[in-house]
């Protein structure tokens, strides 16, 4: 299950995409973020209680802020280049 | 989790009320789950025998969680015979589930969400776009209810029933009649620039000092409001079949201009006064759902 | 030399006029719906003060976002180009410039002399600039003015909606009718509007020294928070407001002599 934290507004669309089914907890993206706005949660998918990356809930209304200075654009920020797994992805697209 | 306030707004107005489905009996030999969902605006409770739905019912959620869990748990076992200790596994989920005390799971809405939209319209329900009075929600599953992709916004009032509000109020239209009058245009407008509804606002007093009409005003912010939802679906992917829930999902004028902008019909709404299912309750429904699956799980079946 | 500076933006239109190098003629109006007109108004007003005669005026330039309105003038100035030139005019150490406006609020990265080398914008999205402030202020039931000596009163943020200015407003609401304290609530408000501006700037990173212009450079409150956020000092000029007209009008002084060689 892909999860999309983020949001769109006037000012545009700006997501950390994270695909639980490929996350393996492995911790890397949440080491690698200069922001620290990823952890580690429990979610229940599947009828299981699942380890898997997310954005914090502070960072969720201000991802626009928090990735700004990783250079989103080009979808090579350090948390997309730390997943050996591919699950997780940024999308910014200013208005 | 903040507790919300009892003077929070209504977006629309909500009819309190609880059925029980016609005859369905039910013994010991069955497994009877239910399914609470405490939102924030209203609370639901779902009874289920052996996974079909047996009874719900519908009230507003009060200042206080637990409460309301407990009055909507009480409204739905009313005139089913049944107590909540013949209920093998109740599951909460909404905004309040952390406080309904009588389940034994908590799970979010998203995943009952889904699974209550695959029961009500069926197995061919792939995108459903919940729009409620304060945020949005964009949920793509397969053909068993599970979800595949999700999105909620929460962030940004374009859209959402607050968002209508703020042009009711500029308008001088009651929010029932939104989406009618949006509707009652000759042509359809250009929409308004601004996504923001604050600076959407301003832009339709600029409008009206123009000339345009009221209904001119509401069709082309409806239509701007209609292109945000339709974002927000695509990111999650779009694919048939396509449905509307939430409280704004009776604003015509947004779904009609949701159909449009997506190129893609809605499937239609039960309607539960003439006996269908209340698609209000399908969180409600999908928890009790997820309660069977669970309780069986854990009976090692 | 005699220049001025017409910076129309989207709330209120304003006017520099400088005499030889000193901002001698400000004057501000309303835009509302005609800021053409409103901009001739306070071009007369700001001429008034400066003693100085329309004629006797060499240049006009026209910056802010209806710049393409402006009366008299003879062309446009980028508003991040503005903010520049008048930033290190005010303070010639400014490398970094910060302006909140109403609608829109940028950061410019800008050299000794006040050449524009990079910028980054927050627009189309009312929390994030001054509109922010004025509707939490009204929701709060406070003055403008007021808001920001209130929040300095508080030791803390209530935690609000900080992220849409809908949404603010019922919080803030729902807030009042449970008797949260106001200047918590107003300390909250500054406080989110400066996480969202200092992060803007950080994407630009933080050059100093920093400068904030703008109307809401006029916000002690705002100043307060942005400069726990940033964990620098900033440097705020007299008039803040009146930056984008300074900048155009120093564009303009500059062309000029430019021109006369």
């Amino acid at each position: 299950m892909i999860t999309h934290y983020g949001y769109i507004d006037g000012s545009g669309e700006y997501f950390i995409s994270i695909d639980s089914d490929k996350c393996n907890s492995c911790r890397k993206c949440v080491e690698q973020c200069p922001q620290q706005a990823l952890e580690l949660v429990t979610e229940f998918i599947d009828l299981e209680d699942k380890t898997v990356a997310a954005v914090t809930e502070e960072h969720r209304k201000k991802i626009r802020y928090t990735c700004a200075q990783c250079k989103p654009q080009e979808n090579r920020t350090p948390c997309v280049l730390a997943c050996q797994e591919g699950a997780i992805t940024c999308v910014w697209k200013p208005a | 989790m903040t507790e919300k306030p009892a003077d929070t707004k209504e977006y629309w107005r909500w009819q309190e009320y609880h059925r029980v489905v016609p005859g369905k009996t039910w013994s010991d030999k069955n497994l009877i789950t239910a399914g609470v969902d405490v939102g924030s605006v209203g609370s639901k409770a779902v009874i289920m025998i052996d996974g079909e739905v047996y009874a719900w019912a519908v009230t507003r959620t009060g200042s206080n969680s637990p409460d309301s869990a407990i009055k909507v748990m009480g409204m739905v076992l009313d005139g089913t015979g049944l107590q909540q200790s013949d209920i093998k596994y109740t599951v909460g989920t909404g905004y309040g589930r952390v406080n309904v005390p009588m389940a034994n799971k908590a799970i979010t809405e998203i995943a009952c969400h889904a699974k209550g939209a695959n029961y009500i319209w069926g197995s061919s329900v792939r995108t459903i776009l919940d729009v409620g009075g304060q945020d949005i929600k964009a949920i793509h599953c397969d053909e068993t209810g599970r979800v595949t992709s999700f999105l909620m916004n929460d962030k940004c009032a374009a859209g959402t029933g607050r968002g209508m509000e703020v042009f009711a109020d500029l308008l001088k239209i009651p929010i029932e009649d939104m989406g009618k009058v949006s509707l009652s245009i000759e042509e359809e407008p250009e929409p308004v620039s601004c996504t923001c509804v604050a600076f959407a606002k301003t832009e339709a007093i600029g409008l009206l000092r123009k000339g345009w009409t009221r209904e001119k005003v509401i069709a082309a912010y409806t239509r701007a409001m209609a292109i945000r939802m339709a974002n927000l679906v695509n990111r999650v992917g779009l694919e048939k079949e396509f449905v509307v829930t939430g409280g704004q999902s009776k604003n015509m004028g947004i779904v009609n201009r949701v159909e449009n902008v997506l190129s893609v019909k809605t499937l239609p709404s039960p309607n539960w006064r003439e006996g269908g299912l209340d698609p209000m309750i399908a969180g409600a429904l999908g928890a009790a759902l997820l309660a069977r699956a669970l309780y069986l799980k854990a009976q090692g079946s | 030399m005699i220049t001025a500076g017409i910076d129309m933006g989207i709330q209120t239109v304003k006017v520099v006029i400088l005499k030889d190098g000193v901002a001698a003629g400000k004057a501000k109006a309303f835009s509302g719906f005609e800021p053409t007109k409103a901009a001739e108004q306070a071009f007369a007003q700001a001429l008034q003060l400066a003693n100085v005669k329309k004629e006797e005026v060499s240049m006009v330039l026209a910056t802010g976002s209806g710049m393409d309105m402006a009366p008299y003038s003879a062309g446009n100035v980028s508003m991040m180009g503005a903010d520049a030139k008048a930033g290190v005019f005010l303070f010639p150490s400014a490398r970094t410039v910060i302006d909140v406006g109403a609608e829109e609020a940028r950061a410019v990265k800008c050299d000794e002399r006040g050449i524009m080398q990079d910028f980054v914008v927050n627009e189309r999205c009312a929390a994030g600039a001054g509109t922010f402030i004025e509707a939490m202020a009204r929701a709060l039931e406070v003055k403008l003015e007021d808001m920001g000596p209130l929040s300095l009163k508080a030791e803390r943020a209530s935690p609000i909606n900080a992220t849409c200015v809908i949404f603010g407003e019922s919080d803030v609401v729902s807030l009042i009718h449970r008797q949260e304290s106001k200047p918590e609530i107003a300390r909250a408000v500054f406080d989110s509007m400066a996480d969202r501006i200092s992060s803007m700037v950080h994407r630009l990173g933080i050059n100093p020294d920093v400068v904030l212009v703008g109307g809401v450079a006029k916000d002690v409150g705002f100043i307060e928070s942005l400069k726990r956020k940033l964990g620098i000092s900033v440097l705020v000029p007299e008039d803040p407001e009146y930056a984008g007209a300074l900048g155009a009008a120093l564009t303009a002084a500059s062309r000029k002599k430019g021109a006369s060689k």
